[in-house]
């Protein structure tokens, strides 16, 4: 295992971000209360609870997977597109590093800026409205595993990107709409049946259905189903990456 | 001399069909300047990517430094540096981190003074707070090859690198190579510029078409091969070579006022004292005499049209 180059991938990376760290922190913070003062105060201040939760809080645990969802795809995307797209991929095709190694040193380092983000959020929404964490515990590794594993999709479609659109085109067109439609500002069961059977397909559902059960102890779905499809989830990432790198998959002729 | 790369029928067939390097079978030897000469699209740039780990052979075996680069690929890219053809670089990043993050890539540990030593070797040491974007050409060159130097390797890849430099660059280049052949880094570069073959490499290879043409060291190609043309200029033109005169290898040129006579400099004799006798015995009258030495360039240029 070259350790070293883990360590360098993961700090050169680490370092691209502490460039913008106004930027990474400021542009959270802002959509966050932003999303507060439309969803929480203005319109929230219609809905009695949800669940028994007040509206405001209710919708933070959607608020940090939104955020998190989509920083791990765009942070890890970019990260390995970038060298792709200026050439400077020929340095880590070229080094003694395996790909794991590689993964872990990407797909690391955009999980730690999703991490921050996260966590930036929930700091903002603590400003806003009055929570507990029921299960801190389980709400850490939810979170973790969230950050890793939209890490890991993230690295699959800047792998897969050839232009700059493409690299937008599956966190728009697919993950935001998921996140949107999964319950981030909603409980499923408000929703009439059909849809409700129709949300059930949405995977982001058990994801965010999990993480806000950590929060408040209430969910749409058995958190242990919630548990069983982020791993799935992210067994089925690891695979794709697995076989992207055996192949060699658009990095290597 | 122990061969420090050694390549071994190695093929690649590209996806669309393209073969671009056909059974190429060469050792390089350590210490040595290794010159692959070839025109654009000979298999270069394919013979270097295959054995620093980019492309994927279809068939064959390399090793280096007695290291499979597949089995065992951490132990053969610890001893290679590769400097690629395009300037391959983070706009963004400054001089010493992109240096230092080679290192650590190498599974070096952070060594500073080290990369200061490499950076002061290339002229970059007051550069070394820049940006790459601020930097000129050449400059960029130099973090390249910075770059490529950070994890002390002992075989250097250099693809063609004073493509599109100017001549005072590409001779600051090759005093860069110079430089480090003495600290006992083997080179191979690649170029077409025949010049810079002639004018840095200890070997000299000729590849063209996916297939190495041959292998040679540059002075005993440059003697073996080299043809010198003498050409004799006379007082009064004429039509054809005299009949006595047939036994040589003459050529008539400038509308017969001038005759060419090619010889080999590596054979025992050239002849030339009897042909200059033979030719005044046939009544023709000199005006001028001058040779003309065939350069690396002529004879280049021979080999690949012969292999077309």
């Amino acid at each position: 295992m070259n350790l070293q180059a883990v360590k360098a991938i993961y700090l050169f990376e680490m370092a691209r971000f502490f460039r913008t760290l106004m930027q990474s922190f400021i542009s959270p913070v802002i959509s966050t209360s932003l999303y507060f003062v439309v969803f929480g105060t203005a319109i929230g201040s219609r809905i009695e609870s949800v669940e028994g939760v007040s509206y405001g809080a209710f919708i933070v645990p959607g608020l940090v997977m939104l955020s998190v969802m989509t920083q791990a795809t765009a942070n890890a995307s970019f990260g390995i597109y970038f060298p792709k797209f200026i050439g400077t991929i020929y340095e880590l095709l070229s080094a003694p590093v395996s790909f794991f190694e590689i993964v872990v040193g990407y797909v690391g380092a955009a999980a730690t800026k999703a991490l921050f983000i996260g966590c930036v959020i929930l700091g903002t929404a603590w400003f806003f409205v009055d929570m507990q964490i029921a299960h801190p515990g389980a709400m850490v590794a939810f979170l973790l595993m969230t950050c890793f594993s939209f890490s890991l999709l993230g690295f699959i479609i800047g792998i897969w990107a050839q232009n700059f659109e493409q690299l937008q085109l599956i966190p728009l067109l697919v993950i935001t709409p998921l996140v949107f439609l999964g319950g981030a500002f909603y409980g499923i069961s408000m929703l009439p049946p059909v849809w409700q059977t129709i949300s059930m397909f949405n995977p982001v559902v058990y994801l965010i259905s999990g993480f806000r059960w950590a929060f408040f102890d209430t969910a749409d779905v058995p958190i242990a189903i919630s548990l069983m499809a982020i791993t799935f989830f992210m067994a089925a990432c690891l695979a794709v990456i697995w076989w992207i790198f055996k192949t060699g998959y658009r990095i290597k002729s | 001399m122990t061969a420090i790369v050694s390549v071994q029928q190695l093929e690649k067939t590209y996806e669309g069909g393209f073969e671009a390097l056909k059974k190429v079978s060469l050792d390089i030897e350590e210490g040595e300047i290794l010159a692959l000469l070839g025109p654009n699209g000979a298999g270069k740039t394919t013979l270097i990517s295959t054995i620093c780990g980019m492309v994927s052979p279809t068939g064959g075996h390399v090793k280096v430094g007695g290291y499979d680069i597949i089995d065992e690929f951490r132990e053969t890219r610890r001893l290679i540096g590769l400097v690629p053809q395009e300037i391959n670089l983070e706009p963004f990043e400054r001089v010493l981190n992109t240096v230092r993050f080679s290192r650590g890539l190498f599974g070096k540990p952070r060594n500073d003074a080290r990369i200061e030593q490499i950076l002061r070797q290339l002229s970059l040491w007051d550069k070394k707070d820049a940006r790459i974007m601020e930097l000129s050409g050449g400059m960029k060159r130099r973090v390249l090859i910075a770059k490529a130097l950070s994890h002390d390797p002992r075989v250097l890849f250099l693809d063609e690198p004073t493509a599109g430099v100017d001549v005072e660059l590409r001779k600051d280049m090759w005093e860069i190579v110079r430089g480090l052949k003495k600290d006992g880094v083997t080179i191979i570069l690649t170029t077409h510029y025949i010049e810079e073959a002639e004018a840095i490499a200890d070997r000299v290879g000729v590849i063209s078409g996916g297939e190495i043409l041959l292998v040679k060291e540059k002075d005993a190609l440059m003697s073996q091969m080299g043809r010198k043309e003498l050409s004799i200029e006379l007082q009064t033109p004429i039509d054809a070579i005299p009949p006595a005169l047939k036994t040589y290898d003459l050529s008539l040129a400038k509308e017969g006022r001038v005759v060419i006579y090619s010889y080999d400099t590596g054979a025992e004799r050239t002849g030339i004292t009897q042909l200059l006798g033979d030719l005044a015995q046939a009544g023709l009258v000199l005006k001028d005499v001058s040779t003309h030495q065939s350069s690396l360039e002529d004879i280049f240029v021979g080999l690949v049209e012969d292999a077309r």
